[in-house]
């Protein structure tokens, strides 16, 4: 067992099994039942393997998983949000590059070691978050022509 | 000798070009420590869209050898494995490092890399076209059983557990259903409308192999780089190449352990390393010296995680199944330029083949003389920042993945994806199952109702998939990799996975 609390691998392997059931659901009752027959097959051992797990973890004999420790969770949580939020917002509402700029910059500010109070820091997260935007644009829309949403500013 | 034919062809100034590219890139991408081969590779995917499919897998290849030899360069001057491979290889390499042998360490290491790469692509070489043709006698039955003996093994072997592991694969053959059925046209599980035409696989693999390795960068907060990087002294490399063939039964016993453990699917090259280091050890008559930077350590470990990446592809050349995650990877690679690989792959595309398996060929001699020079850089760039790092992943994870089809839902789906492995990772899940699945399901759901078809035409589905020799044997070779695995797990004596190896060498003072 680990040294985890068996809370954790309890709503962890719950959460699965959860998933596992709704597509056993949607397997046996949705039509045509052909078109769901490969699906039915795949989630009852799905079904079978994670409540097999949940059941492990209700037990408190999970052996694997090193889950998430406090502090884990309060350094992953920022970089998660900014990141999210770049992805299902800024990206297409302030255009790509906008975005990514400025999500390259706050990531580089909550995990860059460097001193906040020295102005050379931010100075070298200006200069390393510029060069990474003018390589993306070298590198996807001149190299590879990938045309991205409109940006805000331009 | 078909190959001969096409040696030519690696030699145009564009693919010799690009092999340049692969293999130096590789070299600096494989020393950066949280940067797999996988991750590597399958990040470069969206710069092969506008090459051909030779040039593409050309780029791709090269990387994928030179990322596992790169990673020996953080794995000796820093002690951080560049990738799992490595791991075997921090044991001798740094401490011959710290002897002040860091060059005579990386030169070992890269001349045994060679020596057992060609190895592994003559191999490769020489057993894909045999296998093709064996593979032409393989019916619907038989191509569904071999689907999810890729999924089973690779997700009873590459997992810390054997439940998970298949879980894991089950959750992959359920996301390749997503979308509408090819035959009856029914929509299955469209619950958001970024997936109503299916999940598209290199978006996929992207966020399954990039976005966990950020949110890990982004788990170790404000911290630096403690690593001392050391410094690497001039040694003469003849003296390093004649080492190499004087501790022959190291190389020899890398080299065969890393091929035969290459043709198996689902086991990767941190296990090669390992197994071939333990067998070098066992076998020396100075056994005593390993640990101690002993460079029979290095030359096994390094000849025999290069010398599986050859036989790791014979799988997917001949049967489509991709033995190993970074195979499928190279698999997606392959399916974004219109060529399914299996049997008829030599008749179809030779020059496509041959040209990619033959550059690998030229790209194990490239990445032993360029490898030698780009070391010292190599190890700089693996001191770059996690912050550095986690956001430059992050960003080419966005652009690549919509790339691919202009969309805004394969990002979505990419970083779904990504971030829901993240926390199956910390529970012990898998994600080389999960792309397994997701990457074989099409093809054992499409063999699966061609079978059916034939056997209701015929006699009954039973007897169609489970009676005949080939049948019986791929079953029993899903049970018994299946039943190893448990066996092994209970015993408490499994191999272990990269994160357990990564964490007991991190452990290691």
């Amino acid at each position: 067992m680990t040294d985890l609390p068996r809370s954790q691998h309890i709503v962890a392997s719950g959460l699965v099994a959860a998933v596992g059931i709704w597509v056993a659901y949607v397997s046996y009752t949705s039509e045509p039942a052909r078109a769901f027959l490969f699906p039915r097959i795949i989630s009852t051992v799905f079904v079978a393997l994670a409540l097999w797990t949940f059941g492990k973890a209700l037990l408190g004999r999970t052996k694997v998983g090193i889950g998430l420790t406090a502090s884990a969770v309060a350094n992953i949580l920022p970089g998660l949000v900014v990141s999210l939020v770049f992805v299902f917002w800024a990206a297409d509402g302030l255009g790509f590059y906008t975005a990514s700029a400025i999500t390259f910059f706050i990531l580089l500010s909550l995990y860059d070691p460097a001193p906040h109070h020295e102005v050379k820091s931010w100075i070298k997260r200006a200069i390393i978050t510029a060069g990474f935007v003018v390589v993306m644009y070298l590198l996807f829309a001149m190299l590879l022509n990938v045309f991205t949403p409109r940006e805000i500013l331009f | 000798m078909e190959f001969l034919a096409y040696f030519g062809e690696v030699f145009t100034p564009i693919n010799f070009g690009l092999l340049l590219i692969g293999t130096i890139g590789g070299l600096i991408l494989g020393a950066t420590p949280g940067l797999s081969p996988t991750m590597a590779v399958a990040l470069l995917i969206p710069f092969t869209f506008k090459l051909d499919a030779t040039q593409g897998l050309i780029l791709l290849g090269a990387a994928y050898t030179s990322t596992v030899a790169g990673g020996a360069v953080s794995a000796i001057l820093l002690k951080i494995p560049g990738a799992p491979a490595n791991i075997a290889t921090t044991l001798d390499g740094h401490a011959m490092a710290r002897k002040g042998q860091g060059a005579r360490a990386l030169q070992l290491s890269f001349v045994a890399s060679a020596i057992g790469g060609v190895f592994g692509v003559l191999l490769l070489i020489f057993l894909t076209p045999i296998l093709a043709q064996w593979a032409l006698a393989f019916g619907p039955s038989h191509l569904f059983w071999l689907a999810i003996l890729g999924v089973t093994v690779i997700g009873s072997l590459d997992s810390s557990s054997v439940v998970k592991g298949l879980l894991a694969g089950c959750i992959g053959l359920w996301l390749s259903t997503i979308g509408f059925d090819d035959i009856m046209g029914a929509q299955r599980f469209i619950f958001h409308s970024s997936v109503s035409g299916g999940i598209n696989v290199i978006p996929a693999l992207i966020g399954l192999f990039a976005i966990p390795q950020v949110i890990s960068m982004f788990a170790k907060g404000r911290r630096s780089l403690d690593a001392e990087v050391l410094t690497v002294e001039s040694h003469p490399i003849g003296e390093a190449i004649r080492e190499v063939f004087r501790r022959s039964r190291a190389l020899t016993i890398g080299t065969l352990t890393g091929s035969v453990i290459g043709l198996i699917p689902g086991v990767g090259g941190q296990i090669a390393g390992l197994v071939a280091y333990d067998q070098s050890r066992k076998m020396s008559s100075e056994r005593e010296k390993f640990g101690t930077g002993h460079s029979e350590g290095v030359i096994a470990a390094e000849s025999a995680n290069n010398a599986m990446v050859g036989p790791s592809l014979v799988p997917l050349l001949t049967l489509s199944i991709p033995g190993s995650p970074t195979a499928a990877v190279l698999l997606g690679g392959l399916l974004i330029h219109g060529i399914f690989p299996g049997s008829d792959l030599f008749d179809n595309y030779p020059d496509v083949a041959w040209t990619f398996i033959n550059s690998m060929l030229i790209g194990q001699i490239l990445m032993c003389i360029f490898g030698l020079y780009v070391a010292g850089l190599a190890a700089k760039v693996a001191r770059v920042p996690n912050a550095v790092m986690a956001a430059i992943v992050l960003g080419l994870a966005v652009f690549g993945s919509y790339s691919v089809q202009h969309s805004m839902g394969d990002v979505y789906v990419m970083m779904a994806l990504g971030t829901g492995m993240f926390f199956l990772e910390r529970f012990g899940f898998s994600a080389a199952p999960l792309v397994l699945g997701l990457i074989l399901g099409p093809i054992a759901e499409a063999n699966f109702i061609q079978g059916a078809m034939i056997a209701n035409a015929t006699s009954s589905i039973g007897e169609y998939f489970f009676t005949g020799l080939l049948n019986l044997v791929l079953i029993g070779t899903v049970v018994a990799s299946i039943v190893y695995s448990i066996w092994m797990e209970l015993r408490s004596r499994r191999y272990t996975t990269k994160e357990d190896a990564v964490a007991k060498e991190e452990a290691t003072p």
